[in-house]
Parts: C-alpha cells; sequence; structure tokens
C-alpha cells in the first residue's frame, strides 16, 4: 500500500522532526496568547510532513530560502532550538539578535537564508543561492519553500525562467495547502503549477504533502537530479491548520480538526505502529522532544533584552568583513 | 597617467575587480555579449568568461534578487540596471533584502553587491529613462550610494563598492559616459563617504555630486567676472555623505547652495540643508538655497528637457541669491 515506504529507522527520524515543528508551534501559540511572544507569528501546524521530508533529502551546506510561514523550514535545516526561541521571544541571544524575530529567523553558518516577511521573495534568493553553487561549481543545491498564494508573484515566473535557462541546481518546493493568507487560492490563482513548471521546461512533481514517506522518498529522488544539474518543481499538497497568523479567527472557513485522519503526524505515527513501534517507545519520543521545548523556553525566558547601540552598529557591516 | 573616458574608467574598475577576487561576477540585461547598453562592460565576457559575465533575461526583480541571494552564498555580484528607472521593478530585492540582510540577522553575514545604474537626462530619453532616483535609496539604512563625477573618481568608487561588505548603488550619470579626465596610474583609492573640495573658493560652497558638479563648476567660472570665488564640493558619496567636509567649507564661506539635477522636492539636498541648518547654524550668513529640477517628470522634447535640467544660469542666479 506504500509504494515510497521508508525503513524504520528513517520514518522515525521524520516523525520526530515533524513532532519537533509541531510541538515547537504548540508551543509558540502558548506563548504568544500569554505575550511572550511579540509581533506576528504564522503556523505551520498541519504542514510538517513538508520541511521534515525535504530537510531529511539535504546535505548540511545545501542551502534553503523560506517563508513567513517558515519555522519548520528552519528547524529542518537544523537552526539550534534554543537560539529560534530566544530569537522568536525577541532575546538579545537569539540567533539574529532580536532584530527579525519569526519572520527573519536565518541561520547562514547552516545554509539558512532566511524566512521571509515579503511574499515569494524567498524564489529569487535561492535562485541566487543556485548561481553561487554553478558559478562555485560545487555540488551544493538551493531550495526554496514557497506557498500558493506567491503562484501569483511575478518573481515565480522571472525566477522560473532564469532557473531553467541556466540550468540552476534549485529545487523549487511549493507547499500548496489551498490558502492564500485570507482567501481560498481558487479565487485568486488560474494557473496550475504543474502547466507553469511545464512552460518552462521544468520537470514537476506532486505529492501528497500530509504523508512525510511520499515527500521524503519524493525529495531525495528530486535532490539528486538537481544536484546534477537543473531545477525541479515539487508540489506538495497539504493543510493548514491555523489561521494565516496566530489569532486569526478564521471567520472565512470552517475549523479544521488538529489531528484529523489526514494530519501528517497522526498519519506517520500510526504507520509507525504498523511497523511495529511500541506505544511507550513513541510516547518516551514524544516525551523527549517536549523536554527539549521546555529547556529551550526556559532558556530564551533566561535571555536579555537587546541592546540597542548594538543593534545600531549593525546597520552596516564593518569595512573589510568578509561575507 | 593616461586620459580615459568615464565609461571606460569603470569598465577598467570591473576588469581589475575581477581580476583582484573571483568571487566578482556580472549581471544584466545585455551586458556580457553586447557589452552593455552604453559600452561600460564592453570586453569583459572574453576575458572572463560566460559563467561570471551573463546577460540575463528583462527580469529586474528577480535579477537583483538573485544577486542577493548570491551574495549571501558567498558571490560579489554586480548588477547593472540599465536605466536608473528600472530600479522600481527591483525595490522588494535592495529595499527588503539587500538592505536588511546584515541588520536582520543579526550580523551574521553581510550583502557585498554592488548595482550600477545610470541616471539623468540630455539625452531626450523621456520621463522612463531619465529619472535621478537616489534619494529613495538614500533613505533607506543599509544601502549606500555613490555618484561620482570624474574618471577617476567613477574607478576608484567602483573598486571601493567592489571591496565593500554592504550593498552598493554606484549612480553614473548617462550624460557623463562620454567625459574624458586623468586616471592615474596606479589610480588612487576613493574612499565611500569621503567628498573632495573640486574648486576652492571663499565666498560660498556649492555642494553637488556627478554631472551637477561640472555644473556648479561652470556657474564658478561665469561667477568669477563677478569677483566672486565658489568653492565648489563635489559630494562622490550620497550615503553616506561627507558631513565634516561640507561643514568644514561652510565655517569658511559662511553661504551654501547644493545643486542636483534630481527634483528639488524631498531631494539629497533638504538633507544636506537641514544638517547644515542644525549643526552648521552659527556659521551662516544667509539662507541655503538649492538648486534642482522642477516638480514634474522630466520632459522629453528638447526644449523641454532643456528647460527642465538645472544649468549654470540657475546656479549663478542662486549664488547671486546667497551672496545678496
Amino acid at each position: 500500500m506504500h509504494d515510497s515506504s521508508l525503513p524504520h529507522s528513517k520514518l522515525r527520524g521524520l516523525y520526530e522532526m515533524m513532532l519537533l515543528i509541531r510541538q515547537t508551534e504548540l508551543r509558540l501559540s502558548r506563548l504568544f496568547a500569554d505575550g511572550e511572544v511579540p509581533g506576528f507569528i504564522h503556523l505551520s501546524i498541519g504542514q510538517e510532513a513538508v520541511p521534515a521530508g525535504v530537510g531529511a533529502a539535504l546535505d548540511p551546506t545545501d542551502t534553503v530560502a523560506s517563508t513567513h510561514r517558515g519555522h519548520g523550514h528552519a528547524l529542518a535545516k537544523g537552526m539550534p532550538l534554543d537560539r529560534f526561541f530566544l530569537e522568536i521571544m525577541g532575546r538579545e541571544e537569539g540567533i539574529c539578535g532580536g532584530r527579525g524575530g519569526s519572520m527573519h529567523v536565518a541561520d547562514l553558518s547552516i545554509g539558512m537564508l532566511g524566512a521571509n516577511g515579503i511574499v515569494g521573495a524567498g524564489i529569487p534568493i535561492a535562485l541566487g543561492s543556485a548561481l553561487a553553487h554553478q558559478v562555485r561549481g560545487g555540488r551544493e543545491i538551493a531550495v526554496v519553500f514557497f506557498g500558493d498564494g506567491a503562484i501569483a508573484e511575478g518573481v515565480l515566473h522571472e525566477s522560473l525562467n532564469m532557473a531553467a535557462l541556466w540550468k540552476l541546481p534549485l529545487f523549487i518546493v511549493c507547499e500548496n495547502n489551498g490558502w492564500a493568507e485570507f482567501s481560498p487560492t481558487s479565487r485568486q490563482v488560474v494557473a496550475r503549477l504543474a502547466d507553469l513548471a511545464g512552460a518552462f521546461g521544468i520537470p514537476y512533481t506532486e505529492v501528497d504533502g500530509n504523508d512525510v514517506e511520499a515527500v521524503a522518498t519524493a525529495a531525495a529522488t528530486i535532490v539528486t537530479r538537481v544536484r546534477g544539474g537543473g531545477p525541479h518543481v515539487l508540489e506538495c499538497r497539504t493543510t493548514r491548520v491555523r489561521g494565516h497568523f496566530e489569532g486569526d479567527p478564521q471567520k472565512y472557513r470552517d475549523p479544521i480538526e488538529l489531528a484529523g485522519p489526514d494530519d501528517a503526524l497522526a498519519r506517520a505515527r500510526k504507520r509507525l505502529t504498523e511497523l511495529g513501534t511500541r506505544e511507550d517507545d513513541i510516547a518516551a519520543l514524544e516525551a523527549a522532544v517536549e523536554d527539549r521545548i521546555e529547556r529551550a523556553v526556559s532558556a530564551a525566558r533566561a535571555g536579555t533584552a537587546p541592546d540597542f547601540a548594538r543593534a545600531a552598529q549593525d546597520v552596516y557591516a564593518p569595512a573589510g568583513e568578509r561575507p | 597617467m593616461s586620459e580615459v573616458r568615464f565609461a571606460r574608467a569603470i569598465g577598467a574598475a570591473l576588469a581589475d575587480g575581477m581580476a583582484a577576487d573571483e568571487s566578482v561576477i556580472l549581471l544584466g540585461e545585455d551586458v556580457a555579449a553586447a557589452g552593455g547598453p552604453f559600452g561600460v562592460t564592453k570586453g569583459l565576457l572574453d576575458r572572463f568568461g560566460e559563467l561570471r559575465v551573463r546577460d540575463t533575461p528583462i527580469s529586474e526583480a528577480a535579477i537583483v534578487g538573485a544577486a542577493v541571494g548570491a551574495a549571501l552564498s558567498g558571490l560579489r555580484p554586480v548588477v547593472e540596471i540599465m536605466f536608473m528607472d528600472f530600479m522600481t521593478l527591483a525595490m522588494d530585492a535592495l529595499v527588503n533584502q539587500a538592505a536588511k540582510a546584515h541588520f536582520m540577522f543579526g550580523g551574521q553575514r553581510s550583502v557585498p553587491l554592488v548595482v550600477r545604474t545610470p541616471h539623468g537626462g540630455g539625452v531626450n530619453a523621456g520621463p522612463q529613462h531619465s529619472q535621478c532616483l537616489e534619494a529613495w535609496f538614500a533613505h533607506v539604512p543599509g544601502l549606500k550610494v555613490v555618484c561620482p563625477a570624474t574618471p577617476a573618481d567613477a574607478y576608484g568608487l567602483m573598486r571601493s563598492a567592489l571591496a565593500d561588505p554592504n550593498p552598493v548603488i554606484v549612480v553614473e550619470n548617462k550624460a557623463l559616459y562620454g567625459l574624458k579626465g586623468d586616471l592615474p596610474a596606479p589610480p588612487p583609492e576613493v574612499a565611500i563617504g569621503k567628498g573632495r573640495i573640486a574648486r576652492p573658493g571663499r565666498d560660498l560652497t556649492i555642494v553637488a555630486y556627478g554631472a551637477a558638479v561640472h555644473i556648479a563648476l561652470d556657474a564658478a567660472t561665469r561667477l568669477v567676472s563677478d569677483g566672486i570665488e565658489a568653492e565648489i564640493i563635489d559630494l562622490r558619496s550620497i550615503q553616506p555623505w561627507d558631513e565634516a567636509l561640507v561643514l568644514e567649507s561652510l565655517s569658511r564661506t559662511h553661504r551654501l547652495v547644493i545643486a542636483h539635477e534630481a527634483v528639488e522636492v524631498f531631494g539629497v539636498g533638504a538633507e544636506i540643508a537641514a544638517r547644515m541648518a542644525d549643526v552648521g547654524f552659527d556659521d551662516l550668513d544667509a539662507p541655503i538655497v538649492r538648486v534642482g529640477a522642477p516638480f514634474m517628470p522630466v520632459p522629453f522634447a528638447r526644449g523641454l528637457e532643456a528647460a527642465y535640467r538645472p544649468d549654470g544660469a540657475r546656479l549663478v542666479a542662486a549664488a547671486r541669491r546667497v551672496l545678496a
């Protein structure tokens, strides 16, 4: 029944990453409600199979450009959990010194080129990162995540053209959750991504984005192809459980059950059980993830307020600083 | 010492910068095979190859966005935007991405990106191929903006831009591309943020940049017959600009005129005037006067465009006004 079934240990690792993303975001939701997280946060609850599955296929030196809904991409690329929470809670010790917050988490040391507050803006950034990989003659690839709402952004069309024209090592991942902010994407976009990719001669794959095995298997195949040459589009059909932003009352749609039958985590958990993982083993995994998160939250609460003068010094990089 | 044209000086700086640092690449519409619409990048494709010198599609937003991604991934991209008017299409990449990355990511990495773009009228290119939009970029924390007036400064500022870890916009007045000037060997360094006194004088200070420096020099020559000696400051850099040099000159002349080809309203001159009215208040013996373009799009027809662009006569009138 699973043509993309994975070894047990691999699936366990993917489940653990999905769990980390899910529990982190649920924790952020509570912290946000309690006023401990300033600003806006956009949660990817329901979409965890995509960053977990794609992230597992990447090398540490590959680069990733993300979106405003980018917590999962950052964690799956390997951003340290404590510095992630420190940033989102606005602390000096945060990964970005408390300058960026949720919409701008970035860790250049692991090729995470940043979440992005502008819809579609990560696409040309990843394109350029792929160009850098090509110019330097390395084996690295660049990955861009974007939502279906970004299909209406002009830079996607420009970037698909340039990626195909220059045969850049660019892995283009659309997280299609059917919603563009507060509207169904069907009311905003007539183009199908498959047709767009085809128009530029770019290979296209569609997967059930709530099936982490399917995402991981497709991503592994695509990464191998992209590493050898040109771009590839992967469209993942997935589910945005929460609103556009945390606090969005979502009057425009019916509520989605968190752990319904199509839930990526519920499905992976069921599959793990079918493969013989004991309930107490899964419970231990879940407890360990919870513990990691609570320790990170405690560390973030103990973090210091960012220093204004230090922030002001970073508007420009000092002369002589090498990128 | 050799005499070169402004466009060739920029090309030489790009060539020398590319030879010195293999992470420098060129991107832009027709910069490779055609050598650039104004010939600035002629010969660079043959010398450095198509991996490093690339013709791009007509996709300004993606070109500059890609340059940001390439800069974050270890390259030093130089992008040519064919006319400054087309910078409007790349605003997200410049303003939201390039300008903010170093700050927003907590200083993790800088964006060593150079965008070259010609501004200015004088060639009857009309409302969408003539604008001087440098004030927009000078208003954005994280961007640097330079605008040379001579071939030597065009060379020096381009080399400094290539060495700078931050995004630098090099604004080239298209009327200057054919200008000849000395380029000493080796060419002197020109630090970003440092202006120069293009002509010493005792009676008033005229601050200008780019092509307006030559208009100011023309006005200074005309003023000599009235016994007026104008000091001309060539700003060279707009963001950051050399406040200390302007203030020092003002402390000697006590009168200030600021000239640029850009629209006067809300322009670079407004910032300089406001600053000098603050830190230079005690030195001022007259109101600060700006000379810029009127608040209208750049017109096409010869007579209209000529009437639109600031010229020596308007600067002379401004100088007489502050000396009255």
